[in-house]
This record gives C-alpha cells, structure tokens and sequence, in this order.
C-alpha cells in the first residue's frame, strides 16, 4: 500500500509545467492537493463551494491556454454542475480536467457522496475522455495522457491508502487495456477498485483449472482498444463485467454496446450496483452487500460455467495480491 | 465609422440603427427579439463606439456558413469572436451573455462596420451560423452562453488568466437582470470580489421583462443594487439609453473589484407600439397580418431615414 500518491505525484509533476492551475472546491486536503497549494500558492485557486461557477471559471482559464485540474468528490462535479461541464467546458473541447475523487462505494458518506451514474453521464457527453486509474503505477501516470488529451477529461480518482497492483515499469496508457491473466474460459473486464477484487478471483480460479482473459479497463472512454473487441470475441463461457458504477451507462454498458454493434454472441454478466442507490458504510461492507466482491465474481463465474468450484470466502481472503509481484510482472502484456 | 468630435451622436445613430434593423427583420420574420433591442440598444451601441478597445474585425464581412461544432476533427473550427477584432493581450475582449439577444448583436455589428447587412439574411437559417440564440460560432459570441448565468463566471477565469499573464485589454460583459435570478452568477459575483478581479465590467440591462413577464412579478431581484454590494462589487446605476451616462459609469475607478454598470431601460423604448403588448414582451410575433402592417406603417413613418438592408 502506498500513501497519498496522487498529492506527492502532482507536486513532482506540475513542477516545471507553469501552465497547470489547480482548483479547490473546499476540499483540499481530501483530494490530495493540499501539498500543491503549499508549493505552488500562485497555481492554487480556491474556489469554495460553489462548483457551478468553479467549472465555468475552470473553462475561462482554459480558453487562455492554462490547464486547470479541478479538484473535487466525484459527485460534486457532475452533479452539481453538469449543464457546467457541458456548455463551459465540453462543447468548446476545453483543456479542463476534472478529478473527481471517492468514486461509487469508495466513500464512507452515503448515497449523496456516492459517484454511482457518473460514467453513465460523462460518458454520453461529447468530447469527454475518462480515465479510471486503478492503483498507484497508473495514479502516477495518468498525469501524462490527461495532458496529452486536447480537450477536457473525467478522472475517478482514488486516495489515501493506495496499493501497486502494476509494475511501476508499466504506466498507464490511454484505451489501452491491461492484460491481467491468460485464459479461454471467461473474458473479465473490471475497472477502478474491482480490479484488486478480480485478481483475488482469477488467482484462486487459476488453481481451480478456469482460465481467465481479465483486462483491467483505466480508459472507458474512448473504449475503442482493439484487444478489447478480441478479448470479448474469444471466450469459451462469456463475458463478465465488474465496476465500482451502476450496471447501466458504465463499463457494463460499453462492453454491451460493443458486443452488439460486432454481433458477438456471447453471454454477457454485468456485476455493479444493479440500478440502486447505496447507503453510508465500510468500502469492504459495501462491496460485500451490493456484490461487487471477489466472492461475488465467483459466484458469476459458477453461472457461467455451470459448476461449483468449492471456493470460499476464506479462500479469496487469502490471497495477497502485492506480494505476488512477479506474477503481475510476468502477465502484464 | 466614429466622429471622434462628437462620439455620442455616433452612438445614437448606431443605436436608432439597430432598433430599426431589428423591428425591420421582426416585420419581415413574424417574429423577433425586439424589446431587447429597444432596452438594449444605446448600451450595445456605445459599448462599442465608444467604450470598449476593439481592432477591426477579423471574420468574413458575410459570415461563413455552419463548419460543424468543436471536436479533435475540425481543426478549421473558429468561434465568431474575429468580429470584435484580434484576440491580443492589449485589446479589450467582450462577452454577450443572454444569447437570445443574438439579433441585437448582428445589428450591433452590421452598424459598427463589422458584419455586412446580408449576413442578418442567414439569420435562424439551416445551415447558418447567424442563428437564433447566439452560439459560440456566431458573429459576435465566444463561447456557449445560452443557458444563461454561465457566461460572467466564464468571463472571470479569462480576465483572472489576463490578471495573471499582465495583459492590459479589459472584459466586458453584457447581461440582462433575470439572469440574476440564477445562483451561478452570485457564486461568480462572490469569487469575482474574493480574488479582486477588477479588469472585469459587467452592463445589465435591467429593463425589468423576462419571459413569464415583468421580473417582479416572475421572481423578484430587488434590490439589485445593495445586493451586487453586498456581494462585492462597485456598483453604479445609469440611465441606460444615455451614452453620457453609460460612458461615465464605464471610466469610474474601481480598484481591487468588478464594476457593474446597472443600465435602467424601458423595453418599449423607441417603439411605442409595443407598450401594448406589456407585460410580454420577450419574444414578438405579430398576431395577425393586421398587427403586423401596424409596424410596417410605423417603420415607414418614424424611421424614413433608414436604409433598407
């Protein structure tokens, strides 16, 4: 586990790019942005909370060639100031980048905290790319495509207690899947947090003899990775999705949209919030009472297949993804 | 072009050029935006005769028809903002914020020199980018102003970019007083003053009508003036249809905080006709032919000296 990577990351990296403004919405310690201020006090923008006219302020500055990453919970951004985002920022393709911070169940804050349907939105808005980066290797290297991106960019950003589930040789490269592990079985596809929760999955399957193709998604939009639409077309018993979002509009979604348009005849299992609200809680209570767990995935595989596998929860409890550096070292393609 | 020795008899001329424009284009259209001409005209006329620093325009004489919309595949897109000269650091930049006085605009520019009368031919055609509710690709505009409110807090992050690169050209913005109806423009107000943004102007139109109705009426705003100061703005009022008046107000010092001109207007101003149909005025289309040959004859009657586009 690494510590506040995103704040120690953008302090190192915004050094020398005077261009990068960084906006506050009263929440500056809680996104990880409290060492910028204290380095870069001209670069800091507080801008209390009213995210309305942050976002349309944000678009300003961009028009006059600064990059403003705004800073804020997930569900503040769109939300609050969708109309914002749309006609300040995305129609005119703005550089604004939106960090939204404790996507979907990652909040302890309950149902107006929780980032559910935020994918779902941004991604119907045209121009918009959104970035979902899944440990620490692709925090600290998603800085890169999200200024190389002309236009503006929604990041679901985790914080504080972080864990390296990818080399730090192997960054984050925009709609560029990330092979996890082989397999003829199943396709996976997860995102975000659900991706430490399906390497648990997959490492006590692959002992149960089930193979597994699991791509970890960083991008959801654009989702046009050619391994993608591979991966989807291989599979012996179907495909699984697995995300910290609602089941409609998210990556559950774009991997429907893709099977559809390339009459893949495949199964499909969606694993997310299945079109409900949550409630304020643990991450690990969350994740366990809305299935969006390794065990859960078991369960889905199980379907799939047609079988029991005799995998307890014991079993996926187990498992110590960190350690196992090498394995991740040898699967990542 | 300007009389440097008499500035405001330009204006004026501008002024009574875009109330006839506008009312000539309602009679041919069956339909306008022709209060606000009437409220707004001596605003936009002197902001741009006299007030604001604006080089000639950069665009096309007849605007360009529809390029497609912003995308990473059309790098020939272009906003309409050549109309109000060269984007340069010394030059003053200006934001018209209710976009359905898009038409009040064109003929701003039609008057000033900048568009052609022929481009108000495109006006709200397929294919054009002179349309109804100003876009950012229309003459005269800069980015999306449509849905009200958003454009001052838009404004404010150009002019807090031209605080910080030490660009001299200053922001005026235009809006109209049921835009203060909206929460965003108090959030900008607010940042406005807390960073001490003072390159910025704003000119309300303040001519008490919206689309319901009178702005009393619909949802009250008043008092607009010890709000604005409230919320940290330097705050004056004018009588709207005086370039004197407005002229002054724009030159007052206003160290370390926006300036916010409140432009008292009669949205009948200059066409009597249209007290009769008070209290909506917000859109105008002619009941019937009977009505519409009303306007004509008064068109002909007051405003002979007009040249027909």
């Amino acid at each position: 586990m690494l510590a506040r990577v995103h704040e120690h990351n953008l302090v190192k990296w915004a050094k020398d790019r005077p261009q990068i403004v960084v906006f506050s919405a009263d929440l500056t310690r809680s996104t990880e942005i409290g060492l910028f201020a204290e380095k870069f006090p001209d670069r800091f923008f507080s801008m209390g909370v009213a995210e309305q006219n942050m976002l349309s302020f944000a678009a300003g500055m961009a028009r006059e060639g600064f990059i403003p990453f705004v800073h804020t919970f997930a569900v503040f951004i769109y939300r609050q100031a969708l109309n914002q985002i749309i006609s300040s920022i995305a129609y005119s393709n703005l550089p604004v980048k939106m960090f939204g911070f404790l996507p979907g169940l990652t909040t302890p804050g309950g149902a107006t905290h929780q980032a559910i349907e935020d994918v779902a939105v941004m991604r119907s808005i045209p121009n918009m790319v959104i970035f979902e980066p899944g440990d620490a290797t692709e925090i600290e290297s998603v800085l890169d495509a999200v200024v190389n991106t002309k236009g503006p960019v929604y990041l679901r950003m985790l914080r504080g207690e972080v864990p390296r589930l990818f080399p730090k040789n192997k960054p984050f490269i925009p709609d560029k899947a990330r092979q996890l592990s082989k397999g003829d079985d199943l396709t996976l596809l997860s995102s975000g947090i659900c991706t430490q929760e399906a390497m648990k999955a997959t490492a006590v399957l692959r002992n149960k003899g089930v193979t597994i193709n699991h791509l970890q998604i960083s991008t959801l939009k654009p989702f046009t990775d050619p391994a993608v639409l591979a991966a989807i077309s291989a599979p012996r018993c179907g495909v699984i999705t697995m995300e910290n979002h609602s089941i409609i509009g998210g990556l559950g979604s774009a991997a429907a949209e893709l099977m559809a348009e390339n009459a893949i005849p495949k199964r499909l299992v969606r694993i997310g919030l299945k079109d409900t609200f949550a409630h304020g809680g643990s991450r690990s209570y969350l994740m366990r009472y809305y299935g969006l767990d390794a065990f859960v995935l078991v369960e889905k595989i199980e379907g799939l297949l047609g079988e029991k596998l005799g995998i307890t929860e014991d079993d996926l409890a187990a498992v110590r993804l960190e350690s196992k550096k090498s394995q991740a070292t040898e699967e990542d393609l | 072009m300007a009389d440097k020795n008499n500035w405001q008899q330009e204006a004026k001329r501008v002024a009574t050029g875009i109330r006839f424009r506008v009312l000539d284009h309602t009679i041919r259209n069956n339909g306008g935006y022709l209060s606000q001409a009437c409220s707004a005209a001596e605003i936009l006329a002197t902001l741009y005769t006299h007030i604001m620093k604006l080089g000639p325009s950069t665009a096309p004489m007849i605007p360009p028809p529809f390029q497609g919309v912003p995308n990473i595949n059309n790098p020939e897109y272009t906003t309409g903002a050549g109309y109000n000269g060269p984007c340069t650091p010394d030059y003053d930049r200006f934001f018209l914020s209710p976009a359905h006085y898009a038409l009040v605009l064109y003929t701003v520019l039609i008057e000033t020199g900048r568009m052609a009368p022929e481009g108000l031919t495109q006006f709200n055609q397929d294919g054009s980018t002179v349309e109804m509710i100003g876009a950012e690709h229309s003459p005269g505009f800069e980015m999306m102003g449509g849905s009200l409110a958003q454009t001052l807090s838009q404004a404010g992050g150009i002019a807090l970019a031209r605080i910080l690169r030490n660009q001299k050209g200053r922001i005026w913005v235009f809006m109209s007083d049921g835009e203060f109806q909206e929460g965003q423009v108090w959030e900008a107000f607010q940042t406005l003053a807390h960073y001490g943004i003072d390159n910025l102007s704003v000119f309300v139109d303040v001519n008490g009508q919206q689309c319901d109705g009178e702005v009393k009426n619909v949802m009250g705003i008043e008092p607009l003036e010890q709000r604005l100061r409230a919320f940290g703005a330097f705050v004056l009022k004018a009588d709207g249809h005086d370039p004197d008046a407005l002229c002054t107000a724009a030159a007052a010092d206003h160290a370390d905080r926006p300036l916010v001109v409140l432009c008292y207007t009669d949205s009948c101003r200059g066409v009597p006709l249209l007290e009769q149909r008070r209290p909506l005025l917000h859109y105008v289309r002619f009941k019937n032919e009977a009505e519409r040959r009303e306007y004509a004859t008064f068109l002909q009657k007051h405003m002979p000296d007009q040249q027909t586009p």
